[in-house]
């Protein structure tokens, strides 16, 4: 019965309600949006694996390393994998096709990266072909690239026209594995540069490093920096974690403009509820005046009022919720080569639900109140 | 002569309202007794004060000074949450507009305070089907007040002020926005209520064709009583 009243109370006004509700379902579905583009920001450092660190130059990651490095790293206690790579900057077509290109150590890249699955044939094919790349199946879809097509990046570190046979096309094993990325032989990038740049031959850019014991990662990095001190090129090593979130610090200003802008966008949904119920709660000031008379206490006014507030949140809530999916989906097409994984994750389901909720809460606070402090024989004077 | 203790029994009540920086006295030092089963009306140009004497008696107001004691118990001690505890069992009300809650159909407005005693679902609709039968509304116990004339909306009220077997009905100017036809009706139904069912009726009204109706006449003017019979 109370929840029969709570309905029909506040579909009472039923455009006013409406309106409110829409409203509603904006602001959660703005608020979901942007917590969802605060999520992409951060899915490489959600992607890293705790077994995982990245060593590079102290100065600067435009600074290489020596390859020499490897054989010194391998012998460190605790270290299970070394592998190694260069970001190599290449351009396809145009600027505004960009994606993330990588040469790599393709054996020990892969022993490390095994939330990347490939089928059998395909990684011995691109393991045997020197010019062969392997690549995400997000970034195949969006060429429209299969097995076998040559595809020419134009190298903007590294000059030059670079052919490489799509020979392996990797999915994610995990909801949050980027399948945009591009890979190659790092062998046929350095013996291209015997050639044409012998100075820069033989030179990383990074060292990925696979550990035993993810609870020994600050003792290894230690360990790995310690050995190089005083070398000519000093290293930084830190976990695949620390170094994704390197990235995400560089973006903090704008990450914290959005939760700012979602933070408004719950503050304005707020005042609005609260504004219908306000005007509800004034019209029906004598209704209450008769509960009271009837012999509802203030919790009961305050349920009846605070649950009206509830009923139209959530309505609102729950719309918004639902339209965050499809609206996520047209906003990953467009933005797609920005935020590779753009998944709506539980727990921004769930923080929707809260904020819904506290918003329901809060706007019929004051409301409530003024009910419930409004004395029964001015309410009848009110109403007549 | 009554030698059984009143029901009602006002003792010195005064009451005064402040509007802005001016006190308005609207009760001067009011003493009534009420013996149960009585059918008493309340009478006085507006803005005498019977309607501020009505909610006293009901428990809606507070007293500044003097004491009210109904069925045995001093209301003007309880508090807000103990007065509506005793309202709900003690007191049923009918109002000159009726006040049924728009969204609720007949049936539910008449359950309503129902809501808040123990009784089960079958209990409730039991006893709301009594309230509606007694004042000849079961045929329309589906309806929403504004599929019903004035008349109905004020049996229907009526029903709802008795579905929870009170001892004392308070009516404030219960055919004030009635035709002769339904005030009369309305009157009837009260009458039956303090005949048949020994009711105590206590009933505001300006209207002396009304007032007729009740077995005693209380006059008020000027927050003063004169006692008529």
């Amino acid at each position: 019965m109370i929840f029969k009243i709570l309905i029909r109370n506040a579909f009472r006004h039923k455009l006013r309600t409406v309106l409110t509700v829409c409203g509603m379902a904006i602001a959660i579905l703005a608020f979901g949006l942007l917590h969802t583009v605060i999520d992409a920001w951060y899915i490489g450092v959600e992607a890293s694996s705790a077994t995982r660190l990245v060593t590079r130059n102290s100065i600067s990651l435009i600074f290489r390393l020596p390859l020499s490095y490897r054989d010194t790293i391998r012998r460190i206690e605790g270290v299970k994998i070394v592998s190694y790579g260069n970001w190599f900057g290449g351009r396809y077509i145009d600027e505004k096709d960009f994606f993330a290109n990588f040469a790599v150590e393709p054996k020990s890249y892969l022993n490390l990266y095994p939330e990347y699955m490939i089928p059998d044939d395909q990684r011995i094919a691109f393991l045997k072909n020197r010019k062969g790349c392997l690549v995400g199946k997000k970034l195949a879809e969006r060429f429209g690239w299969s097995l076998g097509d040559i595809i020419t990046l134009t190298g903007t570190i590294f000059p030059g026209n670079w052919e490489f046979v799509l020979c392996s096309i990797y999915k994610g094993s995990e909801k949050n594995t980027d399948e945009t990325l591009f890979f190659f032989h790092w062998d046929y990038l350095n013996e291209s540069l015997k050639k044409k740049s012998p100075l820069s031959s033989d030179q990383v850019g990074f060292y990925m490093i696979g550990i035993e014991n993810p609870y020994m990662a600050a003792e290894i990095s230690d360990a790995i920096d310690k050995t190089f001190k005083n070398s000519l090129a000093e290293t930084l090593t830190e976990t695949e974690k620390a170094f994704q979130m390197g990235f995400v610090t560089m973006s903090e200003a704008i990450i914290k403009a959005i939760q700012l802008v979602s933070l408004v966008v719950i503050f304005i949904i707020l005042v609005v509820v609260a504004n219908t119920m306000g005007m509800s709660v004034r019209e029906r000031i004598g209704e209450f005046a008769v509960f009271k008379t009837l012999g509802f206490r203030a919790w009961h006014i305050t349920l009846l009022i605070i649950g009206e507030s509830m009923v139209i949140t959530v309505f609102g809530g729950i719309t918004g919720t639902l339209l965050t999916f499809p609206a996520a989906k047209g906003f990953s097409v467009a933005v797609g080569k920005f935020f590779p994984v753009f998944n709506i994750t539980a727990e921004t389901i769930w923080l929707n639900l809260a904020v819904t909720l506290v918003v329901g809460l809060v706007a019929g606070i004051l409301p409530a109140y003024r009910a419930v402090t409004v004395k029964i024989a001015e309410g009848f004077r009110r109403m007549g | 002569m009554h030698t059984e203790k009143p029901i009602v029994a006002i003792n010195n009540v005064s009451k005064s309202y402040q509007r802005g920086s001016q006190i308005i006295r609207v009760l001067e030092d009011i003493s009534l007794n009420i013996e149960s089963g009585e059918f008493l009306a309340l009478m006085g140009p507006s803005g005498s004060g019977k309607s501020t004497l009505l909610n006293l008696i009901a428990g809606l107001d507070h007293v500044d000074h003097g004491s009210i004691e109904i069925g045995g118990v001093e209301i003007t001690i309880l508090s807000e949450s103990d007065l509506s505890r005793w309202r709900i069992v003690n007191v049923g009300f009918i109002f000159q507009f009726y006040n049924l809650i728009p969204v609720l159909t007949a049936f539910e407005n008449v359950e309503l305070p129902l809501l808040l005693t123990g009784l089960t679902k079958r209990e409730r609709r039991d006893h709301v089907a009594t309230a509606l039968r007694m004042v000849n509304m079961e045929e329309r116990s589906r309806h929403y007040p504004n599929q019903l004339s004035g008349g109905q909306q004020q049996r229907v009220a009526i029903a709802r002020a008795v579905v929870t077997d009170p001892a004392i009905i308070v009516a404030d100017e219960p055919t004030g926005d009635l035709d002769r036809t339904a005030a009369e009706n309305a009157l009837e139904l009260m009458s039956r209520l303090n005949r048949d069912l020994g009711k105590t009726v206590i009933m505001v009204t300006h209207d002396p064709w009304a007032g007729k109706w009740a077995h005693s006449i209380e006059h008020l003017d000027k927050g003063v009583l004169s006692h008529d019979i």
